[in-house]
């Protein structure tokens, strides 16, 4: 069997049409859109047309939208824009435990700058109440950001009711959306957003590309100066090549949204049956409130990363929230906050299904599981420890 | 990222198990950082390793490092076993990944435990046949 691609929520191939956009833009189409002249011209309009397929896969308009150069980009200049453009009105922030670390990791870099952060619990399936959301909203709030689906669980926010509850009290809304296009239907109005982050590596786009939806009146104070880009949001030469195969992805994404999600949901569902099938593995999070193509699962009395190896062995991709995979000396903030003990944290096994995945495939790495967690767990001190129990 | 002696112990380990009437046995590691490593060894009259067993909880690393200590010291007397050092079991494996060095490398540790608590037994049997002598 060839090697078996399960970590789409990390990264997804090129679509082969995406590259055909692109092309002409790094050959031929080499001028800088904001020049005046012919060169510059046709680059420009192809530039524009991309952002109306990005604007409309989302129900903004064109002007909404802000080029960046991916989804950490936009979350910055989303949280990091409104803060300092709201800072005279209030200084509270609120987020979530299970943000992505752009998201995250901002909001406490500007806790440290004197805002005041509040960091929402989520429950045991990684899901935010709205009735916390509600709670922690005081007359210093200027900005809520919470997340569309988890990167590494799946789950599923109730974003459109938060976004209800911060126009009630008149609070910017911000979510990042990164792993929901192409899995999840995505409106801007529906979801009641102001600022809305993508990336368009995450669906079958190139790298180092993204967008921030900005709902017209919503004000950001920027911090990169030079030209007047993106309306001098996100000053700089755009990546023209980029931002074209970004428009060509999500259009494609948007259009398959329905029969991938129910082919991919399919497969998904089958994979976690058979993997809760080895024995002693829980899933973490959402049953149903979870993205079409992933699957998390935490496998009892093994360390994660062993786990990856043994599958990449076999051929198979996959990604774990152990601490060795995380790059520091806990597992994942998101297992963590969930309530997972460290244990189970380290245990933690994610597969991400994409549009190229197949039963066969599935059947394959179902075939190799039980041989490989029962080798695993016949070295784990814990599991020996567990039996004589 | 892993050299190829690495997943060679990996994939294939050596010593793998317990030693159920074991002379010594010593742990390390938590479950906080996510690394156990228990080594238990049985030691002849010459003072020499006669037979290592390991199980281990973590990373391919984690679980090279304790393959690659048993047969580094198995037939070597306790004196020489001592000396191994962290360091040394990651040179035997052609390297760690740097962030590796601390957290995984931790099986001489073990293994000097395992020592230490075979030498503590050993102490207070002879104390207690003194006694018994007495």
């Amino acid at each position: 069997m060839d090697k078996i691609y399960l970590d789409h929520g990390a990264t997804t191939p090129l679509r082969p049409e995406v590259l055909e956009a692109m092309k002409p833009y790094l050959t031929d189409f080499f001028g800088n859109p904001s020049s005046l002249h012919a060169f510059g011209r046709e680059v420009r309009k192809g530039l524009e047309e991309a952002r109306e397929k990005v604007a409309a896969a989302i129900g903004a308009e064109e002007r909404e939208i802000v080029f960046t150069s991916g989804g950490t980009e936009a979350d910055n200049l989303a949280i990091r824009g409104v803060a300092r453009a709201a800072s005279a009105r209030g200084n509270h922030i609120i987020t979530s435990a299970v943000e992505h670390h752009a998201v995250l990791d901002t909001c406490l870099a500007l806790r440290e700058e004197g805002f005041d952060v509040t960091v929402l619990p989520v429950d045991g399936y990684g899901m935010v109440s709205l009735k916390d959301v509600e709670a922690a909203v005081t007359d210093k709030t200027i900005l809520i950001s919470i997340m569309l689906a988890n990167n590494e669980v799946g789950t599923i926010q109730p974003v459109a009711e938060i976004g209800k509850i911060a126009r009630s009290r008149g609070v910017v809304f911000h979510t990042d959306a990164v792993q929901a296009i192409g899995n999840l239907p995505v409106n801007v109005n529906d979801l009641h957003c102001d600022l809305l982050a993508v990336s368009a590596h995450k669906h079958y786009g190139p790298k180092g590309v993204g967008a921030l939806y900005v709902r017209k009146g919503t004000r950001l104070k920027v911090f990169n100066f030079g030209g007047s880009q993106e309306r001098k949001m996100r000053p700089g030469t755009e990546n023209v090549p980029g931002i074209i195969g970004m428009g060509r992805a999500i259009e494609l994404a948007v259009h398959e949204l329905d029969e991938k999600a129910a082919r991919i949901k399919t497969l998904r569902d089958k994979l976690i049956a058979g993997i809760l099938a080895v024995g002693d593995v829980r899933l973490n999070g959402h049953p149903t409130e979870r993205l079409p193509g992933n699957v998390n699962v935490s496998v009892g009395y093994v360390e994660g990363e062993s786990l990856i190896l043994s599958l990449d062995l076999k051929g198979i991709a996959a990604s774990s929230g152990s601490a060795c995979t995380s790059g520091s000396l806990d597992p994942s903030h998101v297992l963590l906050a969930m309530g997972l003990d460290h244990q189970t944290a380290h245990g933690s096994l994610r597969l991400t299904l994409g549009a190229g995945n197949t039963e066969e495939e599935i059947d394959y790495v179902l075939s190799v599981m039980p041989e490989i967690v029962s080798r695993l767990r016949s070295m784990s001190p814990v599991y020996a420890g567990q039996r004589r129990d | 990222m892993y050299t190829e002696k690495v997943m060679e112990h990996f994939t294939s380990p050596r010593n793998v198990g317990e030693i159920a009437d074991a002379d010594g046995m010593g742990e390390v590691g938590n479950m906080k950082c996510g690394d156990i490593m228990r080594i238990y060894i049985k030691v002849n009259e010459q003072d020499v390793i006669d037979d290592i067993k390991f199980r281990t909880f973590g990373c391919g690393a984690a679980i090279a490092t304790s393959s690659v200590v048993t047969e580094m010291v198995k037939g070597k007397t306790l004196d020489e076993a001592l000396a191994v050092t962290n360091k040394q079991v990651a040179a035997e494996l052609g390297g760690l990944p740097e962030n590796k060095m601390h957290c995984s490398n931790l099986a001489a540790d073990a293994l000097h435990k395992a020592i230490a608590d075979y030498r503590n037994k050993r102490a207070v049997e002879k104390t207690d046949l003194k006694e018994t002598a007495q």
